[in-house]
């Protein structure tokens, strides 16, 4: 049972802006000391070393064992890590939380590299439905297109797609930046909550449909907008923004970013604002 | 979910029976109850290909009755009677399960009179018509039903199939994929997805003498596309009008005897990866499948929301 008691004692995590609020029938608390800080890592990271490469063949492997082997080449210190003949198996490179330098020679199938925190990934090939979803940190890099729901809930690093990705890229994200080089597909940004996506080419129908928040910029032609998006003006911050991204993604340099279009959620989510205070959004 | 498979080859034939199994039995995990698999076969084209059943497998978890084998025996005789009223004669005759039946006839009248008199014998259901059309299916995966009918020798062009995970309706060979365009010969259909508005349109299309043997949802896309096909519409028209006619969440494969389509739902909702090279196109629900056959590194994609393909052999 949730305690609904208001807690009046102000701690340093408060003072930061974390909060804790009495709702009807809810409580929205954050239980986090700062000076426990250093106590806190990830069960099953690794303190790895980039120059220390390794390959990988997980053609007769499901993706169970593969994900297994990745694992055990992390907690003997590799930092680079080359997997040969992915074809398309599902969940591969998933729930890795440490810095690694992850290479597919190949494609991948639904769920890639999902829940990661920190590694940089190259898949040199596609990937299927979900790639990354719940991303939190690190940089992906997809070399051909990707399938639906490209980054759905992610909460931060940058995902980059130089291809085409299918519906629902964004859905629910949360944080982070998700570029991509060719065109997306229906619902592209479907209920995002923060972050930011860049499509270089055209975008399908209900582009920004249900968004609460965040920032969708677009280069090509718009099927249609959904509801709660709406058009806003290009900002020289937009710009210095988009160029810095773009360069880091390494796509787009012939593109006139002041030509693009900028959507963002025309309408105020109720007591979203009281939950996620502006000031903090900008922070992400 | 069900999982979905389709293959052509541009330009030349190939084992599209051992290709197809394989990409079904990679797809195994989305659909376990049953397996079908609608062939374009290298025959001669001179007489029509009849598959049909005069039972259902009532083994490997079907939720039919029970039946004596002895009313197949039954049943098929009243067929061969029906055949020689209809004026159709038999050239050849195999029996390849208890309750499945292949033959080749001769035949120049209406398909559609001709069908109806058939399936007028209790419990009879003509599963496909045509002269390159072979249409399997039965309960098992990939590799069960390939070898219970020989399918992994099949030379072809183009072939679609379907694993099927029973939801809406039966474990039974009636509800199994792929749907015969019936009245047209060489026309196969297999779905992946739910329709929502089933039953207003087969309401609608029994009242302009369409005929549904299941209330399998996706029996309604091989009807839909047929009635469209019979108003004069092409392949590809009648798929651009299901887009809005039909409702729910679709990819669907069509096949006729010299092409083979795709469509997919304006929500997008289901999966599909597709291949697409000068001489072959391959796709799936998942890219695990096109690579049980093209395991080197290809370029593959997601087709878009409210996408249709069509393309000939």
């Amino acid at each position: 049972m949730a305690n609904l008691k208001p807690d009046t004692k102000k701690t340093k995590a408060q003072s930061m802006g974390m909060h804790t609020e009495v709702l009807t029938g809810k409580t929205q608390q954050k239980f986090f000391n700062p000076d426990e800080a250093e106590n806190f890592f990830y069960w099953g990271t690794y303190d790895v070393d980039f120059n220390k490469r390794t390959e990988l063949d997980v053609k007769d492997m499901d993706c169970k064992l593969a994900n297994e082997k990745i694992d055990r080449l992390m907690s003997e210190g590799y930092g680079t890590i080359v997997i040969k003949n992915p074809q398309g198996k599902h969940s591969l490179g998933v729930g890795i939380l440490n810095k690694l330098n992850l290479i597919f020679e190949g494609s991948l199938g639904y769920f890639g590299v999902g829940s990661i925190d920190g590694p940089i990934v190259t898949v040199k090939g596609r990937v299927g439905w979900s790639c990354a979803e719940n991303m939190m940190a690190g940089k992906v890099v997809i070399e051909k297109n990707a399938g639906s729901c490209f980054g759905a809930a992610i909460r931060g690093g940058d995902l980059i797609c130089k291809g085409s990705v299918g519906a629902r890229t964004g859905i629910d994200q949360k944080g982070g930046s998700i570029i991509v080089g060719g065109d997306a597909g229906a619902f592209t940004g479907f209920m995002m909550q923060r972050g930011r996506i860049v499509i270089l080419g055209d975008v399908g129908i209900n582009l920004g449909d249900s968004m609460y928040d965040g920032t969708i910029y677009v280069g090509g032609k718009i099927g249609s907008f959904g509801s709660d998006a709406v058009e806003a003006p290009m900002t020289k911050n937009d710009i210095e923004w988009l160029t810095r991204k773009l360069k880091v993604a390494e796509i787009g340099s012939n593109i006139d970013l002041s030509k693009m279009t900028k959507i963002v959620s025309g309408k105020k989510l109720w007591n979203y604002d009281a939950l996620e205070p502006t000031e903090k959004k900008g922070a992400i | 979910m069900c999982g979905i498979a389709g293959l052509i080859h541009r330009g030349k034939t190939s084992n599209v029976g051992k290709e197809l199994q394989d990409m079904l039995q990679a797809l195994k995990h989305r659909g376990p109850d049953s397996t079908g698999y609608a062939l374009y076969a290298n025959n001669d084209g001179q007489n029509f290909i009849m598959r049909f059943k005069v039972g259902e497998n009532v083994g490997e978890g079907s939720t039919s009755v029970n039946e004596d084998e002895s009313v197949y025996d039954e049943r098929k005789k009243l067929v061969n009677q029906k055949l020689s009223d209809l004026g159709a004669s038999i050239v050849k005759e195999e029996k390849l399960t208890p309750y499945s039946y292949r033959y080749e006839i001769k035949f120049d009248k209406d398909l559609m009179d001709f069908s109806k008199a058939i399936e007028s014998i209790e419990s009879v259901e003509i599963l496909s018509i045509g002269k390159s059309l072979e249409l399997i299916k039965d309960l098992g995966d990939a590799t069960a039903v390939s070898e219970r009918y020989g399918l992994s020798k099949v030379q072809g062009t183009h072939g679609i199939g379907h694993a099927r995970m029973a939801t809406e309706s039966g474990v039974d060979i009636k509800s199994a994929h792929p749907f015969w365009g019936y009245p047209f010969a060489d026309v196969s259909v297999v779905h992946n997805g739910q329709l929502t508005n089933y039953w207003n349109n087969r309401r609608v299309l029994e009242n302009k003498g369409m005929r549904f043997m299941s209330e399998c949802d996706s029996e309604l896309i091989a009807v839909f596309l047929a009635e469209k096909m019979r108003n004069g519409a092409t392949l590809e028209e009648g798929m651009k009008q299901s887009l809005t006619g039909l409702d729910g969440v679709f990819t669907y494969f069509v096949a006729t005897k010299d092409s083979l389509g795709m469509a997919k739902d304006t929500m997008a909702a289901k999966p599909l990866v597709l291949y697409e090279s000068d001489d072959l196109v391959a796709m799936g629900s998942e890219e695990i499948a096109i690579r049980s056959i093209l395991p080197q590194e290809i370029d593959t994609y997601d087709p878009f929301d409210g996408e249709v393909k069509v393309w000939q052999i």
